[in-house]
């Protein structure tokens, strides 16, 4: 699904020297595995995420992404990439303050001219799985973080991806409604199918994957699988409830 | 396509408030372009619809003599009706207003004339009914009211007494406004003429004819006929058509130069947009890169910003035709009596077409601008907020196109509206000078802000100050908008203070403030004895003969004439620059000293144009015709006259009689015009007699004095045995002393002619009223598009300050701090805006007094200053009001709308 081979990405400082944040990077990730991206703050882990995801193009080494090579594509051309693989969930959710929650969750369709009442019942079925049905005509304002966030997740599952990226999706929740959340990424991931990339600092999280990529000043420092305590096993206890 | 539609409309909902606003800032320049062109259509169609009544008649044939029997034979020949009028200067005495006495233009007329148009009298059927009577008079009706006068009261003429049977309201083709102001008209019948006893030996006597043709015979056709037969007798033609052609272009030249001035508006409610809308798609970036993420091409996030800007150009369009309409609908009642005809009101579709169709274009032009940066917005932004910040800018092609096609449709629309390419060039040129002078000053304010930032002053001073300078500070725009409202302004209230105060200063110090002229030889004793008697002794004296042109440097003056007449339209020279030093000082010498002065109808010819015609007389090295056709009223004397210098040449005191050339000399304008040289001979045919001349001295004069002024001035031992008259002028202490007096004078010599300096101030002043006010209201476009960009600029800014205004107030800050943060960055801003526009008007007062006017510019101190404090007191108004949400909301409250 994914595949990273000797990704480098650097920028040019205000001195104009090249500041490396990424060096090297290669890894695969096959269809509906789900993988935790760690380290500590600027080891490149949110860069990867963004070149992994298309939002950016590397400075060296290749990207491809559901058999796209997409570090060669343009911005547009990633833009359809994005929009018809791709799922995105933020740290500071990302949700478009004028939309409702439901308007948002329609975006990802409505985009490719798919809008419509079909869609816009998928969008309140969606929203229903969150459990956020009777919150739709909401502004984002006029939800709580951990309700944003979840919207944010039905919003990702839209466009029905083949792979959804996470960043730091409790960074900016409480325990409870931290806890919450990632049932429900787990449980829908599970039950879509869908490849799950997920960047975080929290390692309770990063071991529910089944595997963890570490890295450490732009380079992997290991590449290991969690199996067996992997999402397979956490997911069983409440997936009846998802 | 359609996500773009309704993903904008979405987007759009909580700012649908601040978008109409930013539509607001366009919709005064759309209203005035819709207003002048809208009016410009239903002036055009009023001229079409009452051209016949433009003029009264099919043809008028005008002459300084009266018609030859044989002339007149002929003209009876050819047309269904004819009527004729003798018109000239002279005071009207009113016995029921204590003798009082007033110039005015008297009409004798005989005949059915007007034969189409409006002759208005009250009461109504004194228009019909006043030749039944011998000594029946219609007086202008404003003449009437300024004495108290009414129907039936008794007015002098001459020696004769008239009884008023009609107050004059309108007259075929005449702007009651300048008339009544310059000279009121008086009609009397033909019969009654002769017992005044006032036209006899008045070489200011002008003669008409007027024809009613028959509908086969082409008015053009009889001109021409006219022309081939009685070439010789110095007839003069005006036409229906001509008319029109002249009434057309000057109300083109208004209309141009009105359009100018609302584009001003228009051009800075773009701006205001332009400014609004960058700090919209500012707060719009985050959201852009979440579409990006999503999945949105460039084109579609672009797309959905564009439709808001579509959508708000629309808006301002809309709204802006709708008020301009309404402004139409009033313009004319402002204008009043000054247009000489009536105006029907309706909705020129294709102006006001014209009008939204140019702010569209501009309003979306300046919009796509700061839209542009939605193109290049990362979907990284969603991950990272700071990540714009690292985006390398490189030069962006479609800003650069952007910014061309701007250039582009301003230099185009300036060209269409001034209907030259050498005029719109310029004007963009200035505007463009003017928006870089503010906006480079604005720059160097913010800079200068920084840089001496007073580092011990107050904490709210130095907030107030930082806030110049700061990221998406409102300094340049907010400079822009006050400081070019306030030099528009003020540049027309400094120039009519510099004309009053050149005429108040004309008529000071001891100098002349009263001309009485038509003197004849036998008068002069009486009339020096007469003023002597009031104390008011005659300052200056000085006798009048009335010649010709015969020939200049040999050629005669019909041979040069026909040089022009092959060449080009020489009707184009008169009006034309060549008149520069002819027209704009000649309309100040004949209502001052100028007794050398031109009849109306001549002047009408020479009407200020807006540039068409002035390269045609500014090229080539011929003769202005006028130069060469008019009649030249000099005089003879030893000495130079305390308003004149030679600049060249020698001044001779007196020749031998039987000099066979005598030499003279010639004012420095008319000696320049005529492209003449030192030593150039002019023969002059001096009332049948021909005297050869040399111009051996050229004179500067300063016309702007009430005193005799000449174009050419002979020495002693010529000209005193020609028929001549006399011109004097005396000092009056005040308005009593001058009507007593004028009492006086007339009283004893009813043909002599005052004019009162006070009248010639009134008339400047009534026409400059006029004239001012329409600019004025035009010009409140401007004003008050700044304000409303303001408003616009303090809203739009009020969601980047928000946040920091919260954090103030959580840390503490009072309403009362922040007020004072606040009233420091406006206060500085008005400050500077007036400053900085009051700095441009006294700078162009200047430039148009020195290189328009010809005059001192005047500096009235209490203007800018009094202007400056008004600008700085709408600043802090408007930024007050538009600012109060954001000080009285609870800081959670206001984080949370953040969200």
């Amino acid at each position: 699904m994914l595949k990273v081979e000797q990704l480098a990405k650097f920028y040019r400082t205000g001195a104009g020297d090249a500041l490396s944040v990424l060096n090297a990077v290669s890894f695969e990730i096959p269809a509906g595995a789900s993988v935790a991206i760690v380290g500590p703050s600027g080891s490149g882990k949110t860069t990867l995420l963004g070149l992994c995801a298309g939002l950016d193009r590397p400075s060296g080494g290749r990207v491809e992404l559901a058999g796209e090579s997409i570090g060669e594509m343009n911005e547009d051309a990633r833009a359809r990439v994005r929009n018809a693989h791709v799922g995105f969930v933020f740290q500071n959710f990302q949700l478009i303050p004028t939309l409702t929650a439901l308007e948002n969750v329609l975006v990802p369709v409505e985009l490719r001219g798919e809008g419509g009442a079909r869609a816009e019942a998928e969008a309140q079925e969606l929203l229903a799985r969150v459990g956020l049905s009777e919150r739709s005509g909401h502004y984002p304002v006029q939800l709580s973080g951990g309700e944003q966030q979840r919207v944010a997740l039905a919003r990702a599952f839209m466009n029905r991806p083949k792979i959804l990226f996470c960043d730091e999706p409790t960074g900016n929740l409480d325990g409870a409604t931290a806890h919450a959340m990632v049932e429900l990424i787990f449980g829908l991931n599970r039950e879509k199918g869908t490849t799950l990339v997920l960047v975080t600092h929290d390692q309770d999280l990063a071991r529910k994957c089944q595997r963890i990529i570490r890295l450490k000043s732009g380079v992997v420092v290991s590449d290991e699988s969690t199996a067996p305590a992997g999402p397979a096993s956490m997911v069983s206890g409440d997936g009846g409830n998802i | 396509m359609n996500f773009i539609f309704k993903m904008a409309w979405r987007d759009s909902r909580a700012s649908r408030r601040r978008l109409v606003l930013f539509s607001f800032s366009i919709v005064l320049g759309i209203a005035a372009l819709v207003a002048i062109g809208s009016l410009g259509s239903n002036l055009e169609s009023a001229i079409d619809e009452q051209a016949k009544g433009l003029l009264g008649a099919d043809l008028i044939i005008t002459s300084r003599e009266p018609m030859g029997v044989a002339a007149r034979a002929h003209v009876a020949g050819l047309a269904e009706a004819v009527a004729r009028e003798v018109s000239f200067s002279s005071m009207m005495a009113f016995p029921s207003a204590e003798n009082l006495t007033r110039l005015v233009n008297v009409r004798a007329l005989e005949g059915g004339f007007p034969f189409f148009g409006d002759f208005v009298t009250v009461p109504a059927d004194a228009a019909a009914r006043w030749r039944e009577r011998r000594d029946g008079v219609i007086v202008e009706e404003t003449l009437l009211r300024q004495f108290n006068a009414g129907v039936g009261d008794r007015v002098k003429l001459g020696a004769t007494l008239f009884t008023v049977v009609g107050a004059l309201q309108k007259f075929p083709g005449e702007s009651s406004a300048l008339t009544a102001t310059v000279a009121p008209r008086a009609l009397i019948p033909w019969e009654a003429l002769a017992a005044t006893g006032l036209a006899e030996g008045n070489v200011l006597v002008r003669h008409r004819v007027m024809l009613k043709l028959p509908a086969e015979r082409a008015p053009a056709a009889v001109e021409r006929d006219l022309r081939a037969r009685f070439g010789g007798a110095g007839f003069g033609f005006d036409t229906v058509a001509e008319r029109r052609r002249n009434l057309g272009r000057v109300l083109d030249n208004i209309e141009n130069f009105l359009g100018l001035v609302g584009f001003i508006a228009l051009f800075l409610g773009a701006i205001g947009v332009a400014s609004a809308m960058h700090v919209y798609v500012q707060q719009k970036i985050p959201t852009v890169a979440v579409l990006r993420c999503l999945g949105a091409s460039a084109r579609q996030s672009f797309g959905v910003y564009l439709v808001q800007g579509l959508a708000l150009g629309l808006l301002g369009a809309v709204l802006g035709a709708a008020l301009g309409v309404g402004v139409q609908a009033i313009i004319p009642s402002l204008l009043g009596d000054a247009l000489p005809f009536d105006v029907r009101f309706f909705i020129a579709w294709p102006a006001v077409a014209r009008g939204m169709g140019a702010g569209l274009v501009i309003s979306v032009l300046f919009t796509l601008l700061p839209l542009l940066a939605v193109r290049r917005v990362s979907p990284l932004g969603a991950l990272r907020s700071a990540f714009q910040e690292n985006q390398p800018v490189g030069p962006d092609l479609w800003r650069i196109t952007v910014a061309i096609l701007i250039v582009g449709a301003v230099t185009g629309f300036s060209i269409w509206q001034t209907g030259r390419w050498r005029d719109g060039l310029s004007f963009t040129a200035v505007l463009a000078g003017g928006f870089g002078l503010l906006a480079g000053l604005a720059k160097g304010v913010t800079w200068s802000v920084r840089r001496w930032l007073p580092r011990g002053s107050p904490y709210v001073v130095r907030q107030g100050l930082a806030n110049l300078y700061r990221p998406n500070n409102r300094t340049v725009l907010l400079l822009l908008s006050l400081g070019l409202g306030t030099f528009l302004m003020l540049t027309l209230l400094l120039t009519r203070t510099t004309l009053l105060r050149e005429i108040e200063f004309a008529g000071g110090g001891g100098r002349p403030n009263l001309l009485f002229f038509d003197i004849q030889d036998d008068q002069v004793a009486g009339v020096v004895q007469a003023t002597a008697r009031e104390q008011a002794p005659v300052l200056v004296q000085a006798p009048i003969i009335t010649m010709k042109i015969a020939r200049v440097k040999g050629r005669t003056v019909d041979d040069l004439l026909r040089d022009q007449r092959g060449g080009r339209d020489e009707r184009g020279e008169r009006g034309g620059r060549g008149e520069r030093g002819g027209r704009g000082e000649r309309g100040e010498r004949g209502g001052r000293g100028e007794v050398d002065g031109s009849k109306r109808g001549e002047e009408r010819d020479r009407s200020p144009r807006f540039g068409r015609d002035q390269e045609q007389a500014e090229g080539g090295d011929r003769l202005p015709s006028w130069t060469l056709r008019r009649e030249y009223r000099s005089t003879f004397r030893g000495t130079l006259a305390g308003t004149e210098r030679l600049v060249s040449g020698e001044w001779v005191e007196r020749v031998a009689a039987g000099e066979a050339v005598v030499p003279v000399t010639m004012e420095e304008g008319l000696f320049k015009q005529m492209g003449l040289s030192l030593g150039d001979e002019i023969e002059w045919d001096v009332q049948g007699v021909p005297i050869r001349s040399k111009i051996v001295g050229v004179r500067a004069v300063e016309w702007r004095r009430l005193e005799p002024n000449f174009f050419v001035v002979f020495p002693l031992g010529v000209l005193e045995p020609a028929p001549k008259f006399h011109v004097a002028a005396v000092r009056a202490n005040d308005a009593a002393h001058s009507a007593r007096v004028q009492r006086a004078v007339v009283a004893a010599f009813p043909n002599v002619t005052a004019i009162d300096l006070a009248l010639v101030m009134q008339a400047v002043d009534g026409i400059f009223t006029k004239v001012a006010f329409v600019i004025e209201f035009m010009a409140a476009f401007t004003v008050l598009t700044g304000v409303i960009v303001l408003a616009g600029a303090v809203l739009a800014g009020r969601f980047q300050r928000i946040r920091e205004t919260v954090l103030l107030r959580t840390l503490g800050a009072t309403r009362r701090q922040l007020a004072q943060i606040q009233f420091v960055e406006y206060a500085v801003l008005g400050v500077l805006g007036a400053a900085v526009g009051s700095f441009l008007a006294i700078v162009s007062n200047a430039l148009l007094a020195k290189y328009v006017f010809r005059l001192e510019p005047t500096l009235p101190l209490l203007l800018p200053l009094l202007a400056g404090l008004a600008v700085v007191i709408v600043t802090l108004v408007t930024g007050w009001l538009s600012s109060r949400g954001i000080n009285d909301q609870p800081p959670l409250e206001v984080l949370r709308q953040e969200t």
